[in-house]
């Protein structure tokens, strides 16, 4: 994309570059540093913010497909919870022919068995995110109101579906035996699960900024984003586009929820629908169909859970809605409006 | 769906029959032989229930009845007539059922503590719902959605855990005044078989109150106001471009819906005696809302009543039928596990997707389109 504009043109003036909105960026950091004074001890502070980054990584994880969807497709799908379920479940056909991977004392084979799962989960939800598509969802491209009925059925009939093929009590899935515990350094204690947490969102939110702002697909994924009739008219199919954006979207659900699942180290069917109000906030947040608003807004939800219920347990529960309704009061449309709507 | 004209004070050439029925039902009549026959027939079985029926549980289902069609009716003035989708109806229906029981459990089992429960409900509700309004309609209506569902869970939260004021997750259970109770006799002899106790009078104050509220629904959603819902409905930046302001109007309605709603709650918290999370709180009930409305019918008051009578009676005895299926079946492999009792809301959600596609306007469209 760079090479394209810049190489060939004769008068070689550079395109003016987008400008870089700091300001939100700068949120997540100023809020760390707000809260240090008030937690009071450096190690407490650390510890913190380290378990709410983890935090901000999985919910990113979960919310990131949706916000996508939407910018692209300008779905909304109140299904995708259902996604984050199914994303779980789908890790017990890794965990039940491989138990012995998951009891095994090495690292290694731990994580192997966790990509495993990470896998069979988005292919899962790949498949079923392809039929959902094409079942529930392309009859009502266009309207919102049809769109979030149509989805919230599919919802039910995919989580009575859940407890259908795989029952309805709770399952437990324990932790790999290595990823159990925490290290600890000094004061300060950082639960082991929640690095592999930060390291494989860290590891997918590069990837997608990558795939979107450096690769032809993610160009034309842009593109689509500000106008999809001038990319179907410059003769791209941009349905097919849609579609696997759609299916990338469940994809991605599916990962974040055998994130979710070994988080919380039991499966409910409902586990999905607890978890979408978090990602509604945070994509809210985030400006809806962007795909850093929705990292900063992950990231800037989790933290600040976590100060806030250390430093005043009780306002935790409704900490969330607060950081929403101050954003909205400061920027209605989100962190990082999508331009065009 | 009916589709409704742009101007809202067009008067309507079908609407004009000057008897007191059709004041009483603001000129929206059923439109349908079937329609009216069905109404009629809920109608009189809701008012004639306790002589029909012995025992609770057919009294308990009617005042559920009752209860549900308030609800889903306040709901459909949201989705059907003004075209947004909330999440936070149960929040509302909750805060009715607990301002009756915390009043009523800290100030004493008198009508004063039902009247000051009751308003303080409704403030604390059109109170919420303005702020949202103003907070998610400003901008798109798809953020109303989302942001109802955020509040609605963290209300939903909030109160099982302040337990100290509403009793947590094991809610709070309370005395109904004198009158209600069921040892209160109003008159020593039972008319008709039936001794005329508190609880006979319970379920008629809510009968009553039910219908009144209903009959103002329908009056508010067929008055100038309903017509420029309806006009937003349709078309948002035409009704703007008339002179609406749009956002004043959606974040009204969500307020009127939001006071009914907490009508119906304060009426089911009075029927149980008792309030908690899973009565009125829970996401459930608020599926169930939705499927209610959907079922019975978008955009027409008398389709939440089909629909929350279907509902309620679905829920009350379908399971029985599945599980005489689910047995039936019991040698083949994947059948019985789905029509296990457990699963009967696979089918209504199901049912719900296919009403959504095929007959949006859900049974009361389909009979209507029938007569015409």
């Amino acid at each position: 994309m760079t090479g394209m504009a810049v190489e060939p043109s004769a008068s070689s003036e550079p395109l003016p570059r987008a400008k870089t909105d700091w300001l939100p960026l700068l949120l997540v950091p100023a809020l760390a540093l707000l809260a240090l004074p008030l937690v009071g001890s450096g190690s407490t502070w650390v510890t913190l913010t380290v378990a709410g980054l983890a935090m901000g990584m999985m919910i990113f994880l979960m919310a990131s497909g949706l916000t996508l969807v939407f910018g692209l497709m300008d779905i909304i799908n109140f299904g995708h919870g259902v996604f984050i379920s199914l994303g779980a479940y789908a890790s017990l056909l890794v965990l039940g022919p491989l138990a012995a991977w998951a009891q095994a004392e090495s690292v290694w084979l731990n994580l192997a068995l966790l990509l495993l799962c990470i896998l069979a989960a988005m292919g899962v939800t790949g498949i079923v995110g392809t039929v959902f598509e094409r079942v529930i969802v392309r009859p009502v491209y266009g309207s919102h109101l049809k769109q979030i009925l149509v989805t919230m059925g599919g919802l039910i009939v995919a989580e009575q579906a859940i407890h259908a093929i795989w029952g309805a009590s709770p399952i437990p899935i324990p932790l790999p035996a290595t990823l159990r515990g925490a290290f600890i350094i000094g004061d300060v204690v950082m639960e082991r699960y929640r690095l592999v947490a930060v390291g494989i969102g860290l590891l997918v939110f590069v990837g997608m900024q990558l795939l979107l702002n450096r690769t032809r697909i993610g160009l034309l994924i842009r593109a689509g984003v500000e106008n999809p009739e001038m990319v179907e008219a410059l003769g791209y199919r941009i349905r097919r586009l849609f579609v696997s954006v759609f299916v990338a979207g469940s994809a991605l659900a599916g990962l974040g929820g055998v994130m979710w699942a070994f988080y919380r180290q039991t499966l409910t069917a409902g586990m999905g629908m607890e978890v979408m109000v978090l990602v509604f906030i945070v994509i809210i947040i985030g400006g809806l169909g962007s795909v850093g608003g929705c990292f900063v807004g992950s990231m800037l939800v989790a933290l600040v859970a976590n100060y806030v219920g250390f430093i005043e347990p009780k306002l935790a529960l409704i900490s969330n809605i607060l950081v929403m309704a101050l954003v909205l009061i400061w920027r209605p449309q989100g962190l990082f409006p999508v331009a065009r709507r | 769906m009916t589709r409704s004209p742009v101007f809202p004070l067009a008067v309507d050439g079908g609407r004009t029959g000057g008897s007191i029925l059709a004041g009483l039902l603001s000129s929206d009549l059923p439109r349908s032989k079937v329609l009216t026959a069905i109404l009629l027939a809920i109608l009189l079985g809701l008012a004639a229930t306790p002589f029909l029926f012995s025992g609770s549980q057919p009294l308990s289902t009617a005042a559920k009845i009752c209860v549900f069609i308030v609800l889903v009716a306040s709901y459909d003035l949201l989705l059907g007539y003004t075209g947004i989708v909330s999440f936070a109806h149960t929040m509302f229906f909750g805060i009715g059922g607990y301002g009756i029981a915390i009043a009523l459990e800290r100030l004493g089992a008198t009508w004063f503590s039902v009247a000051i429960g009751l308003v303080a409900a409704l403030l604390l509700s059109a109170l919420l719902a303005i702020a949202i309004g103003l907070l998610s309609l400003r901008v798109r209506a798809i953020f109303f959605s989302m942001i109802t569902l955020a509040v609605a869970s963290a209300m939903a939260v909030l109160a099982s855990q302040l337990s100290t004021i509403t009793g947590g997750e094991d809610g709070l259970s309370f005395q109904l005044p004198v009158e209600l109770r069921p040892a209160f006799r109003l008159l020593p002899e039972p008319v008709l078989g039936v001794s005329i106790n508190g609880r006979l009078i319970a379920y008629y104050l809510l009968f009553f109150v039910a219908l009144l509220t209903f009959l103002l629904l329908l009056r508010i959603v067929n008055s100038p106001f309903g017509r420029v819902l309806q006009a937003i409905r349709e078309n948002e930046f035409r009704a703007e471009a008339l002179g609406y302001r749009v956002v004043a109007y959606r974040t009204m309605a969500s307020v009127v819906s939001a006071l009914a709603a907490t009508v119906a709650g304060a009426l089911m918290a009075l029927w149980l005696r008792y309030n908690g999370p899973d009565t009125t709180l829970s996401f459930s009930i608020m599926i169930d809302i939705l499927l209610m409305v959907v079922i019975g019918g978008m955009g027409t008051m008398y389709g939440s009543v089909i629909g929350a009578m279907l509902f309620v009676l679905a829920q009350s005895y379908l399971q029985v039928l599945m599980s005489a299926g689910s047995t039936a079946l019991a040698g083949v492999p994947v059948l019985p596990s789905l029509i296990h009792p457990d699963r009967w809301l696979l089918w209504l959600g199901a049912l719900f997707v296919i009403s959504v596609y095929a007959f949006p306007g859900g049974i009361v469209g389909r009979l209507r389109q029938a007569t015409q």
